[in-house]
């Protein structure tokens, strides 16, 4: 019976891929579907799914054939789905305080009790932590490991104030084989360093050509916005790696060539442009997309969705094992406040813009305590303005409409008067 | 009771703890250097093997106004209160500071500090999160290597594995005093009280090391060695948390009809858990027991470390209860919290969570929690 199950769902799964590859465009929806459907149901088809955190390093799993879960992505979902606040209160109600990251919290509360947009996520059969992006993740997984009783990995990636020094290379590179041996003892198999290689080639090849989507909003009037990008995002998160992420950004990238060409915009009349920072607020995209729309401002770009290929220029595609190290150590987020700022001013400069809008999330202290600091030298070096909104990710509670919209309303004649 | 002359040597530490700043100046009056730092996991003994003044910064409770340029309302008291020290002259006597790495809101106060604060002296030692793994220990030695370097070249003096050796000799001293000392108000909490022995123990990390090595001596000396007999009907206490260092807190869970008798606090009993090898590296030495000590929820150490070692001291102290005392906006602290609550539910101790700021809830509200909390453990 059970093998049965297993043959039918290999058989549906492989059908909705074929039809998926067929179709023109690469349907994201569809994409996403068919992955959490092999995820949900890797049990059956024998298959090991890992949790891991959004900026781990995910290759090695692609390369063990381990389905890669990411609880952030899920974060996601539930904050866009509007289901952040219900969650989070069920977790205040487990002890969590209602001041510790709203990912966290909404995930926790899942694992223990399901609900959100997809019934929460598959069991995992190891946990992957790396924390590059924050030292919420390692508190988070830990958590995750207790309730679950499965191993965890942490990668740890000693934060670069200044400089990217030789022991925290020595340091990482090592993990990075403690990371293949932990491997191969949870999925009791070889790892392959000939598949890691094409794996690895097929990473850089998908944050190349996300690049080369998030550059072409430097055009005007921009064939894409931030909040374009916060959608297409999900699979060079998720599916980095694979084929499918190669093969949907490149259709991407032909769709955007195609608009710059045509001259389309994504907002019809784009007159300023702005750059957004930090992560989204999820359960408030349309509003906010509208929002700036309705004062003729496009927001081209932000730090957040390009985080996940800014650290290209350190990788090696020919050797992505040795290279990974240092370019998973020097994401965005662990570097210090000026190496922020330099990257922030090297976008103004790149994509034109007339303003930058800061979201100070409170789920996320690496990324939002300095951004004043940031701001400051904004001010000093570009003479732009800043606008900072206090909000957060996924808790709705912590997001107030009215206040919102009048600092926007206010920021906006701040632009159109320069 | 105190003996005669304990009180003398009280007074001391007392005084550094309630003002740390004027301690700091009178100190750089005699011609120190002084290096600051926030966190335990600074390797102190490097410090002052290399002839500087270690001093720990513990952030003012008083009002925020120049840290508000700086830092969002949902940092820590710590973080806001040390940065707001800096930026108002209160840290004038450093001249230099150093940044384990701790959490992802020291972490953001290093760059802050680094870009706004002029400094004589800067590091950020970026200590490993993971502490159990051959590579984390390896790489915890090249790091103080490297800052045995940053301070040789800074100061123009060598620093000999004999000279580490030595201070590491003097901190197992101290941090073996400092255990004597937990130990003797455990067994007899009213030899000192709860709030002399934290002023005791903040004060250890911001007076001259000397002084403080003959101070604990002499006090532990001098403590009332009588172990009383007899049922008390006082409660026994257990504190769990980061910093805790006011001394109202401590008078209002004592006149509440409790005694703190044990803590799991980094400004309390974390700091001096673990002695340093002295047979050997010394440098090896010094990470070998950074990686064994009682560990900060900031670092990981197994998924039950803390929980498990909590459980066995609450035990160890024959403690009724446990008051958990968080710092607003900690995030290790507070992820930490819903597990090790269950684990001490499921020995039947009960536990209170108290969420602090730079100033505490007002008296009457403290007050009534503390009783009404230990009138449960009666």
């Amino acid at each position: 019976m059970k093998f049965l199950k297993k043959i039918l769902i290999i058989l549906i799964i492989a059908v909705k891929k074929l039809i998926c590859r067929k179709k023109k465009r690469a349907d994201m929806r569809e994409i996403m579907t068919i992955y959490y459907m092999e995820a949900k149901t890797a049990r059956v088809t024998d298959k090991k799914v890992a949790w891991i955190t959004s900026g781990g390093p995910v290759e090695p799993l692609i390369a063990m054939g381990v389905i890669p879960v990411y609880p952030e992505n899920h974060g996601a979902m539930i904050g866009a789905s509007k289901m952040g606040r219900a969650l989070c209160e069920k977790a205040e109600e487990m002890g969590y305080s209602s001041d510790l990251c709203s990912y966290a919290r909404s995930d926790i509360s899942c694992a223990v009790d399901g609900g959100g947009p997809i019934g929460g996520l598959p069991r995992p059969d190891m946990l992957i932590c790396c924390n590059n992006i924050c030292g919420t993740v390692l508190k988070w997984y830990e958590i995750q490991a207790r309730h679950f009783n499965v191993p965890l990995f942490i990668l740890d990636t000693p934060f670069c104030h200044t400089a990217y020094m030789r022991e925290m290379h020595v340091y990482v590179r090592r993990q990075l084989e403690e990371y293949i041996r932990f491997l191969e003892d949870v999925c009791r198999k070889k790892f392959n360093r000939d598949t890691m290689a094409d794996v690895g080639r097929k990473s850089i090849q998908a944050q190349r050509l996300w690049q080369q989507v998030l550059d072409t909003a430097a055009n005007r009037p921009a064939p894409l916005t931030a909040f374009d990008a916060f959608f297409h995002l999900a699979l060079i998160v998720t599916l980095r790696g694979t084929q499918t992420a190669v093969d949907y950004y490149a259709s991407l990238l032909r769709q955007m060539n195609e608009r710059v060409t045509r001259g389309i915009g994504a907002v019809p009349n784009e007159r300023y442009r702005l750059l957004w920072d930090n992560l989204p607020i999820w359960y408030r995209l349309r509003w906010l997309s509208k929002k700036f729309a309705a004062h003729d401002a496009c927001l081209v770009a932000d730090t957040y969705t390009s985080a996940w290929c800014g650290a290209m220029k350190y990788m090696n595609e020919n050797d992505f094992l040795e290279s990974m190290a240092e370019g998973y150590t020097r994401i965005y987020l662990n570097v210090g406040v000026d190496e922020m700022a330099r990257t922030v001013i090297a976008m103004i400069d790149k994509y034109d813009v007339d303003g930058v809008v800061m979201h100070s999330n409170r789920s996320c202290k690496p990324y939002s305590l300095g951004q004043y600091d940031i701001q400051r030298i904004v001010m000093e070096e570009r003479n732009i303005p800043c606008l900072i909104i206090e909000a957060d990710m996924v808790d709705e509670r912590n997001f107030s409409e009215s206040q919102v919209a009048t600092r926007i309303d206010a920021f906006m004649e701040m632009i159109k008067q320069d | 009771m105190l003996m005669e002359n304990a009180e003398d040597i009280l007074e001391q530490f007392c005084r550094a703890a309630s003002d740390p700043v004027e301690y700091g100046r009178s100190i750089k009056r005699k011609d120190r250097e002084i290096i600051g730092f926030l966190c335990t996991y600074a390797p102190e003994e490097i410090i002052a093997a290399a002839g500087f003044h270690p001093f720990r910064l513990f952030g003012a409770h008083g009002d925020i106004s120049g840290a508000d340029q700086h830092l969002q309302s949902y940092s820590c008291s710590l973080v806001r209160g040390v940065l707001e020290d800096a930026l108002a002259g209160r840290c004038d006597f450093l001249d230099g500071i150093i940044f384990p790495h701790t959490c992802d809101s020291i972490q953001r106060l290093s760059d802050i500090w680094r870009l706004n604060i002029p400094t004589a002296f800067f590091a950020d030692v970026v200590l490993p999160v993971k502490l159990v793994s051959g590579s984390a220990e390896k790489y915890l030695y090249d790091v103080l290597k490297r800052f045995v370097k940053e301070l040789e070249s800074w100061s123009g003096r060598d620093i000999t594995d004999e000279m580490i050796t030595a201070s590491c000799e003097k901190y197992n001293a101290i941090r073996r005093r400092m255990r004597d000392l937990y130990a003797r108000h455990a067994e007899n909490p009213a030899c000192l009280s709860a709030a002399d022995l934290s002023a005791v123990m903040t004060a250890s990390m911001v007076m001259d090391r000397a002084d403080v090595l003959a101070g604990l001596t002499d006090l532990v000396d001098k403590l009332d060695k009588t172990v009383p007999s007899g049922m008390s009907s006082r409660r026994r206490v257990f504190l769990v948390g980061s910093v805790c260092d006011q001394p109202e807190f401590y008078h209002l869970i004592a006149d509440a009809g409790a005694d703190v008798v044990g803590d799991d606090l980094c400004s309390g009993s974390r700091y001096c858990d673990g002695d340093i090898v002295t047979n050997g590296d010394p440098l090896t030495a010094i990470a070998s027991r950074l990686v064994s000590r009682v560990n900060c929820p900031a670092k990981h150490y197994s998924l039950t470390a803390r929980g498990d070692r909590i459980v066995e001291a609450v035990k160890r102290s024959r403690a009724d209860g446990v008051v958990f005392i968080h710092l607003k906006f900690c995030d290790p602290h507070a992820f930490d919290y819903p597990y090790i609550k269950g684990m001490l539910d499921d020995i039947h101790i009960p536990s209170m969570v108290l969420e602090i700021e730079a100033q505490l809830p007002s008296e009457g509200a403290l007050r009534t929690r503390f009783e009404t909390f230990v009138h449960m453990l009666r």
